[in-house]
């Protein structure tokens, strides 16, 4: 890109037709993960499906296809929709703290902890429902996520915030510590049926989803989504790192504390209902950077717009591709992150050439 | 204006800096000197409240900076560190906007007030025809003019400048310590240059974390002094043009 004399047109005015569009295409992406599946179901039995549960009206329909959609299909949707959107600013935000083109929850570990602390809950029994899982999973996660800065902090100079390349290296210690501990206690307490389902889980799973998942996964995203935005600007005085973002008035330890705080808190409540999705923190951050530039103001509502549509697709994807077998999600978003993950490395090279 | 009181900075049980006490007028240009590790950034730090004193006061205003809300110092005192580089692919007006941020808030957001004082800066620089820019096409002298109007972007009544000359081409340096003299500021400013020193309205030299000597430049940087601190032989010279003074240096060996 040539800089030269092309001052960009300033686009103060948040682009509401993009905005606009965004939530158009989450809608579209929505109806077509509630559209497509091994049953196929007319639009018409979708259509009437929808207006029956949202409207009250009493159009007759079997109640097998009404089920799927309303119970099976939509839950679905919706959740991922709630992931991918939590998790894709969760990613902008560890991206601006840690001021790192590769930092996301699954890379520092915080998948990783959540996934253990939600295993403990599962397995163990220790408390019981689905809060004291998401609640495990938060504990899990947030150590997780002390250890890894930690480690990198003792690991780098000792002040201020770590070079770039520690704090990946302790988030993969971390990771593969925390995954060890998962699988141990696996190995140790579960018996053959848990195993199944917790390796299944492990590896980004959206087929148990329900209702009360949708009670607890949109709000949790939606507050998120809203702290965050509510953090915006200081999110850019990040910009020339933590000492600057300190003389331009910004509480530093406190913004750190409360955006991480909310970020665990979006990671862990995915995990605890989806288990650990990779890549979509880390990949759709950049994309959206592609389209809308690095001001947050921008960037994280279209992160969180991208992030919502693009989960939606890949566990769309995920239910079909395989004929009669529904493949984990954390497959799918791995095929397409893993790349993308190469191209940023590539990228990042090219810039400190 | 600003005042530090007995003001020490320890690294674990390494002090930095010890035992401060500086008072800088209102408005005036003070120029701080010494080699390098002696502390210069540290004090700058401590006024900016990027670092909190271990012991003693800064005071801004007569003000406690520690009982200064983050907002207000910010509003008060703008810093230019000496590196502070970004990966990010923001443009120059980006960098620039960022110096409105203690400003504002949720409910006053980004005006044409602001873009006036952000348009502003860049002119004092001598950035608007570059606003347009990548961050990453600049040169360090032109990154070192977007970090001045980011900071006079803040609108500060203090500036706090660490070796705002380095990376700069000499027409640069001339310009930018200009630019800074003529600012309504009152402005505190690390220099390595002793010529350029000589231009401030006071300086003070520092030596291994202590400050050893405050006053007006012509005073204070004497050939004896310049031996002591900085282990080199300085001779006033007189340009015959226009009588003004200068130093020039040799090791002390020689």
């Amino acid at each position: 890109m040539t800089a030269s004399a092309t001052v960009p047109v300033r686009r103060r005015s948040l682009g509401l037709s993009r905005l606009i569009l965004g939530l158009a295409a989450l809608i579209a992406a929505l109806a077509f993960g509630v559209s497509v599946g091994e049953t196929v179901i007319a639009p018409e039995v979708i259509w009437k499906t929808l207006s029956n549960q949202l409207f009250g009206t009493d159009y007759p329909l079997r109640p097998i296809q009404e089920g799927i959609v309303w119970n099976y299909r939509l839950t679905r949707a919706i959740v991922a929709a709630a992931c991918g959107a939590g998790l894709a600013v969760s990613g902008v935000v560890l991206q601006a703290l840690l001021r790192n083109a590769l930092a996301d929850p699954y890379i520092l570990g915080i998948s990783a902890g959540a996934s253990t602390g939600a295993v403990l809950v599962m397995v163990l029994g220790i408390g019981a429902g689905a809060l004291s899982l998401s609640v495990g999973a938060f504990a899990g996660g947030i150590l997780a996520f002390t250890l890894v800065i930690g480690l990198a902090r003792a690991a780098g100079s000792g002040i201020g915030l770590p070079q770039a390349g520690l704090i990946i290296l302790s988030g993969i210690a971390g990771t593969q510590l925390f995954n060890a501990l998962t699988s141990f206690v696996i190995a140790q307490s579960a018996n053959a049926e848990q195993v199944r389902g917790v390796t299944f889980w492990m590896m980004g799973n959206m087929s148990g989803v329900r209702w009360p998942d949708v009670r607890l996964a949109v709000p949790v995203s939606a507050l998120g989504v809203l702290v965050c935005m509510a953090h915006a600007r200081a999110l850019d005085a990040f910009t020339f790192g933590a000492e600057s973002a300190v003389t331009m008035g910004v509480a530093v330890r406190r913004t750190q504390a409360v955006l991480i705080g909310v970020v665990t808190m979006i990671t862990a409540t995915m995990v605890s209902i989806t288990g650990a999705i990779g890549f979509v923190g880390l990949v759709i951050p950049h994309a959206a950077r592609f389209l809308v530039g690095v001001r947050h103001d921008r960037l994280l509502p279209a992160s969180a717009l991208i992030g919502a549509v693009f989960l939606v697709m890949a566990d769309v994807v995920s239910r079909v591709i395989v004929p009669g077998q529904v493949l984990p999600i954390g497959v799918i978003t791995a095929l397409v992150g893993a790349p993308g993950f190469a191209v940023i490395l590539i990228r990042g090279r090219r810039q400190r050439a | 204006m600003i005042r530090l009181e007995e003001a020490s900075w320890r690294a674990g049980q390494t002090a930095i800096v010890r035992d401060i006490a500086l008072h800088v007028r209102r408005g005036e240009t003070f120029g701080l000197v010494g080699p390098n590790g002696s502390g210069k950034s540290t004090v700058l730090r401590l006024v900016a409240g990027v670092l909190t004193p271990s012991t003693g006061r800064v005071r801004l205003d007569g003000i406690d900076q520690t009982r200064l809300s983050r907002r207000r110092a910010a509003r008060m005192v703008a810093f230019v560190a000496q590196q502070a580089d970004t990966a990010e692919r923001v443009t120059v007006r980006d960098a620039v906007e960022l110096g409105r941020t203690p400003w504002l808030s949720m409910l006053r957001p980004f005006g044409p007030g602001d873009d006036r004082i952000v348009a502003h800066a860049l002119a004092r620089v001598g950035m608007s025809d570059k606003a347009g820019r990548y961050w990453q096409g600049l040169s360090g002298g032109e990154r070192q003019r977007v970090h001045l109007a980011r900071a006079l972007a803040q609108e500060p009544r203090i500036l706090l400048l660490d070796e705002p000359t380095n990376h700069l081409d000499i027409h640069q340096q001339l310009s930018i310590l200009r630019l800074v003299r003529k600012l309504e500021v009152t402005a505190l400013v690390a220099l390595h240059d002793l010529n350029q020193a000589l231009e401030c309205d006071r300086v003070g030299v520092m030596q291994a974390g202590r400050l050893v000597a405050c006053g007006p430049p012509a005073e204070i940087l004497t050939p004896d002094l310049i031996a002591r601190v900085f282990a080199v032989r300085a001779n006033y010279l007189t340009d015959p043009a226009d009588g003004h003074r200068l130093i020039r240096f040799a090791l002390s060996e020689d």
